[in-house]
């Protein structure tokens, strides 16, 4: 009987060797192990043998068995490697075809140049405020120290719908309208973004509508220092830690003393080239030391509040910045400019 | 202001400082210099020649054969100007010169005859034609007969000037003159300041008996002095004065013309000189015109006034708009004998009057309205008449007739060193304090460290501390201000809610492919009645209308959005970019009163248009063009996103499909639409099929609740029971899901519908729509009996609400 083992272990696993399908394998598990299988056979036929004898055969048949067993596992793990090999390999594609497209919007330049400036300031400690495009001559004007018949204020450059009501030519009216929201005693710092109108023809470097940022600060002792340390930081921040500031004295009538800041060239770094019509500096905002009759009028004591105002225009920091050669690109939307500034 | 770098060294020492390095200090002192010019070409080997002789080239009819001594030499030269003549002194480029425009004189032979050297005219020197005097710009220029032969022409024609062009912002009306800014440069520099000769031999007949001055409108008019001029000569004025006025942008016309426009420049004050043969009275009045009144001024145009304006007149007539054009009776001419010469002061706000009223702008107007310096008014008078005694060979009779009430007192400003250290951020001492405004030649009285500082009247800035300040500053250096950050109390800045919240729904909308844009707030006619949202015009709203519109394209404060938001999907359209997906936040502007009496209400919306294909994958046959549910389903987006529930009501709006729109609401309140363009707006607008939205965001904001709550995540498993019913095309899938949710409420969470079908298979006029209902208890895990029970009522209802059967 242990002839016959070995010959059925000799036999299964010449032929689990051979198989190359599962089914083969299937087929070779029922012949041998199965119900009617030849080993089950042999072991079915032990009850004729004696009792030294079964023990004896029992052990060597449950050998044959494991070893047949752990074959078919081997076997088939080999097999199911192999056809899954060949599955993967059925499965390859060109991944250089092209992906499903993910629709990609973006944000318009100025906002995303108005926000990063926002976001500057915000860590600063300044708030957002937001005022009415339509405006009154008072807040546009006359609040801002620019009394009728003021040299500085021309009918043809404003865009009146009454005598009294135009379009805001810059966004400082609301520094008078914060300022008496504050009511004279808390301390403002505010910046306000939005748009402006004014009455110019638009060409390459004029547009009748653009937009501004106006910054303004109020509370006791702020100096004219404070003014240029809080510029420089912006400047840096804005256009890179390596560009100069300058400033130069202006005149604005909200603001006395009144300066116009400029940065060092980018492209020539302060030699002079055309971009900064060899002057080696480019104009970049106004701003001041805000005015007293400002301030008395919007409910703050000149004697014991002081302050700075500043007002840039986004535009003129894009155009700079990206090189963009007319201003009327910032509204024409056509979507071949717009979406080389999805990730501005 | 352009400012002649020689002219000013008639002032101040400039030493050997180069204009850059100029410009540079002025710049960074308060007066912005724009430019650096240069008046023309330094062309070597051009100098003044003799024409000894001049005759008819033997082979041409329009060129001239002159013989000229050059000093060294006489040269032939060939010359085809019109105005060549024997015995003129004119400038000689030699063999060898190159011409500012790049031309190289050499010999060379015209029609067989030989030319060694050219005779220039101003325009070949490389002057600018509208400044150069009249004559000379028809032909050759024509030195005095007393220039020396030889010289060479750049200082003849002061060619090596630098011109400086200053941006002079209106606080700084003191340097639209040499002498101001004299002044601001000697500042700089720390320079004295030479001022001009005002020195006058006068004869003893008196101006008086002559004319007399009265002024009838004292506060337009507080100083008017009329010089009286006899025996004058006209002719050209001096070299080096038409060299100085080409430089300043003036053109030369004559001597006495040519006087009063370089006073005007040198002290900013404006002159006129009237022909007193021809002034028509011994009387000069001053008054504001009568309404209705005209007179002729120089430029010829016959000008109707009104009584906003100030005139000079003869008692009888106008003959000159105070501050800004003499009349043309009273001009003086080639033939003029008797100069009457007016230095007065008129009023900024009365001459601004008059400039608006007539569109005259001119040198002398723009000086008046900006204001001048009454302590300098009849100084440049005396100034004119020194230069007319010894230029136009006049003599000055004495006495100016005078109307004076003019104010020239000078203002007093005080200023503490320690005040301008506190403002500041500085540590400026007395002493350099004291320092500055003797530079300035402010004079002032100390005490302590208290200046009391009297302002010159040129000055007419400086009024208070803060003025001082920056005059300080500006002086001190802004360069040299330290850097620092506000001490004082910190807030946490930050967004408001409506801020943050706008920002989410830029976010939102970018992240599933749209692309913000910005349009124009100011439209047309055409379009500001397109479009409006219904509860917009539910409002019966008037368009906002520009008082003075630059064009007619930007006339109205837009009503809608979308209108400019479509023209620039156009745009792109009409540039091949057939795929657009564009929205806009801004404000609409919303009044109903004719002529405003207050603000328009501003309404912040969001709207947005898109065209063409949503998804674009050929190869995987995944092509989707853009429907009526691609904008449904955007809205319903920024519906999930914000928590703010928007519900879809089938509507008409006017320039919209009539099947193909619906009225977006929060809860009762109509907020907007969404729908397909009208194909014949579409078509008018050269669009293609395209969809919009058009939302007020204000309402939006209301709706939105931002106070969080955190739901349990359910523990009990649901389940889902999907149905077919059949029903009339006409009802609304909608209608029947709302109705689902409220009768299936509370087990039923959710209902989707999943699938629409309509054709084959299904009796005329009928459509298949198949909903999917999902259970659920938050108590208990449900029964499937339970849920059948409640599926069959829920059925039972549809049918009998909406005439439905249930699809097999």
């Amino acid at each position: 009987m242990k002839e016959q083992l070995e010959q059925i272990q000799k036999e299964a696993l010449e032929k689990i060797a051979a198989a190359e399908t599962m089914n083969e394998l299937q087929e070779i598990r029922i012949a041998y192990l199965g119900k009617k299988g030849s080993l089950t056979a042999v072991l079915k036929g032990m009850g004729k043998l004696s009792k030294e004898e079964r023990p004896i055969v029992g052990e060597a048949a449950n050998n044959v068995r494991q070893s047949i067993t752990a074959s078919l596992e081997e076997k088939t793990a080999q097999l199911e490697e192999k056809m899954m090999e060949k599955q993967l390999e059925e499965e390859s594609i060109d991944v250089t075809l092209p992906g499903r497209p993910v629709r990609v919007g973006g944000p318009h330049l100025l906002t995303s140049i108005v926000e990063e400036i926002e976001d500057l300031f915000i860590g600063m400690g300044y708030e957002v405020k937001e005022g009415p495009e339509v405006e009154t001559d008072y807040f546009n004007f006359e609040a801002l120290n620019l009394p009728k018949n003021h040299p500085a204020r021309d009918m043809q450059d404003s865009f009146y719908i009454t005598n009294e009501i135009l379009l805001r030519t810059h966004t400082s009216p609301m520094q008078a309208r914060t300022m008496l929201e504050y009511k004279g005693v808390k301390p403002v710092k505010m910046i306000c973004p939005g748009k402006v109108y004014r009455r110019d023809t638009d060409d390459a470097t004029h547009s009748h509508q653009f937009t501004q940022i106006e910054g303004l600060y109020v509370d006791k002792n702020v100096r004219m220092s404070d003014l240029k340390g809080t510029l420089s930081i912006f400047a840096k921040k804005m256009f890179g830690e390596d560009r100069e500031i300058r400033l130069r004295p202006s005149y604005f009538p909200f603001t006395e003393p009144s300066v116009e800041m400029d940065i060092s060239c980018k492209v020539c770094h302060g030699k002079g080239c055309n971009v900064c019509k060899g002057t080696g500096w480019i104009e970049i905002l106004g701003a001041g030391m805000v005015h007293p009759k400002v301030l008395s009028m919007a409910g703050y004591d000149p004697e014991v509040y002081s302050g700075f105002a500043f007002g840039m225009g986004p535009e003129r920091i894009a155009m700079l910045k990206y090189g963009i050669d007319d201003i009327r690109r910032f509204y024409t939307n056509d979507i071949r400019f717009l979406k080389q500034f999805h990730h501005a | 202001m352009l400012v002649s770098m020689n002219w000013l060294r008639k002032y101040v020492d400039l030493g050997d400082i180069t204009p850059e390095e100029l410009a540079e200090k002025i710049t960074k002192s308060g007066i912005e210099v724009e430019g650096i010019e240069y008046v023309a070409g330094k062309p070597e080997n051009v100098v003044v020649g003799y024409v000894a002789s001049c005759e008819q080239h033997p082979n041409a009819d329009k060129l001239k054969l002159c013989q000229v001594d050059v000093g060294d030499e006489t040269l032939q030269i060939i010359c085809g100007a019109p105005n060549v003549a024997k015995g003129q002194k004119v400038a000689v480029a030699k063999p060898g010169a190159v011409l500012p425009g790049g031309m190289k004189i050499k010999k060379v032979k015209l029609r067989g005859v030989e030319s060694n050297g050219m005779i220039c005219s101003l325009q070949e020197l490389g002057f600018d034609e509208k400044f150069i005097p009249q004559d000379a710009a028809k032909g050759i220029f024509i030195f005095p007969e007393d220039t020396p032969v030889g010289e060479s022409v750049i200082p003849l024609l002061n060619m090596d000037d630098a011109i400086l062009e200053l941006d002079v912002l209106a606080n700084r009306s003191d340097a639209l003159s040499m002498l101001g800014v004299a002044y601001e440069v000697a500042a700089i520099l720390n320079k004295e300041v030479t001022l001009p000769d005002e020195s006058v031999a006068f004869a003893e007949e008196k101006a008086t008996d002559y004319i007399s001055v009265n002024v009838d409108a004292h506060d337009l008019n507080p100083y008017y002095a009329a010089f009286m001029i006899k025996d004058v000569e006209i002719k050209p004025s001096p070299l080096w004065m038409q060299n100085y006025l080409m430089a300043a942008g003036v053109r030369p016309i004559n001597n006495v013309v040519d006087i009063t426009n370089f006073v005007l420049m040198e002290y900013g004050q404006p002159l006129h000189a009237f022909d007193y043969d021809r002034f028509g009275s011994k009387e000069i009045l001053v008054r504001r015109a009568r309404d209705g009144e005209t007179m002729v001024t120089l430029d010829d145009q016959e000008r109707k006034l009104t009584e906003e304006q100030l005139v000079i007149t003869n008692g009888a007539e106008p003959t000159a708009l105070a501050g800004v054009m003499g009349g043309a009776n009273s001009e003086v001419h080639d033939g003029t004998k008797n100069v009457l010469l007016e230095a007065a002061y008129f009023d900024g706000a009365s001459v601004r009057n008059t400039v608006k009223m007539t569109g005259l702008r001119s040198e002398s107007s723009t000086r008046f309205e900006k204001g001048v310096d009454p302590n300098r008014v009849k100084n440049a008078g005396l100034r004119a008449c020194h230069l007319l005694a010894k230029y136009a060979g006049g003599t000055v009779l004495a006495n100016a007739a005078e109307f004076d009430q003019l104010d020239r007192s000078e203002k007093t400003v005080t200023v503490a060193t320690e005040a301008v250290n506190e403002r500041l951020g500085t540590n400026i001492s007395d002493e350099e304090i004291g320092e500055i405004l003797q530079r300035l030649r402010f004079p002032y009285t100390k005490d302590g460290s208290v200046f009391t500082v009297q302002v010159p009247t040129r000055r007419r800035d400086i009024e208070i501390f803060e003025d001082m300040l920056e005059e300080i500053a500006r002086m001190y250096g802004y360069d040299k201000l330290p850097y620092t950050l506000p001490a004082g109390s910190s807030q946490a800045g930050g967004l408001t809610d409506e801020q943050q919240l706008k920002r989410k729904i830029n976010q939102f909308l970018q992240g599933i492919g749209l692309m913000e844009t910005r349009t124009y707030s100011l439209t047309n006619d055409d379009r500001i009645h397109l479009l409006l949202s219904p509860e917009v015009k539910e409002q019966n709203p008037v368009p906002v209308q520009l008082h003075m519109p630059m064009s007619e394209d930007h006339k109205y404060l837009r009503l809608s959005l979308l209108p400019e938001i479509l023209a620039s999907v156009s745009y792109n359209l009409a540039r091949n970019q057939q795929d657009i997906a564009y929205y806009e936040i801004g404000s609409v502007f919303i009044s109903d009163e004719e002529k405003l009496t207050k603000q328009p209400k501003e309404q912040l919306r969001l709207a947005g248009a898109i065209t063409g294909k949503w998804v674009d994958q050929p190869w995987q046959q995944e092509v989707k063009k853009v429907d009526f549910y691609v904008v449904k389903g955007i809205v319903e987006g920024l519906s999930e996103l914000l928590q703010v529930p928007v519900s879809f009501h089938q509507d008409k709006v006017d320039g919209m499909h009539p099947g193909r729109t619906a009225l977006l609401k929060i809860g009762e309140k109509p907020v907007g639409f969404i729908g397909q363009v009208h194909p014949l707006l579409a078509r008018k607008m050269d669009l293609k099929e395209t969809y919009v939205f058009d939302i007020n965001l204000e309402e939006v904001f209301t709706a939105y609740a931002k106070q969080l709550a955190y739901h349990s995540i359910p523990k009990y498993p649901s389940i889902t029971r999907d149905i077919a019913f059949i029903m009339d095309k006409e009802v609304q899938a909608g209608a029947v899901l709302n109705y689902i949710e409220s009768v299936g409420a509370p087990l039923v969470k959710q209902v989707r519908i999943f699938d629409v079908y309509e054709g084959e298979n299904l009796p005329e006029g009928k459509k298949s729509v198949a909903y999917s209902l999902l259970f659920q208890d938050p108590e208990k895990t449900l029964k499937d009996d339970e849920v059948e029970e409640r599926y069959k009522e829920i059925v039972e209802k549809v049918n009998g609400q909406f005439n439905t059967y249930v699809r097999s």
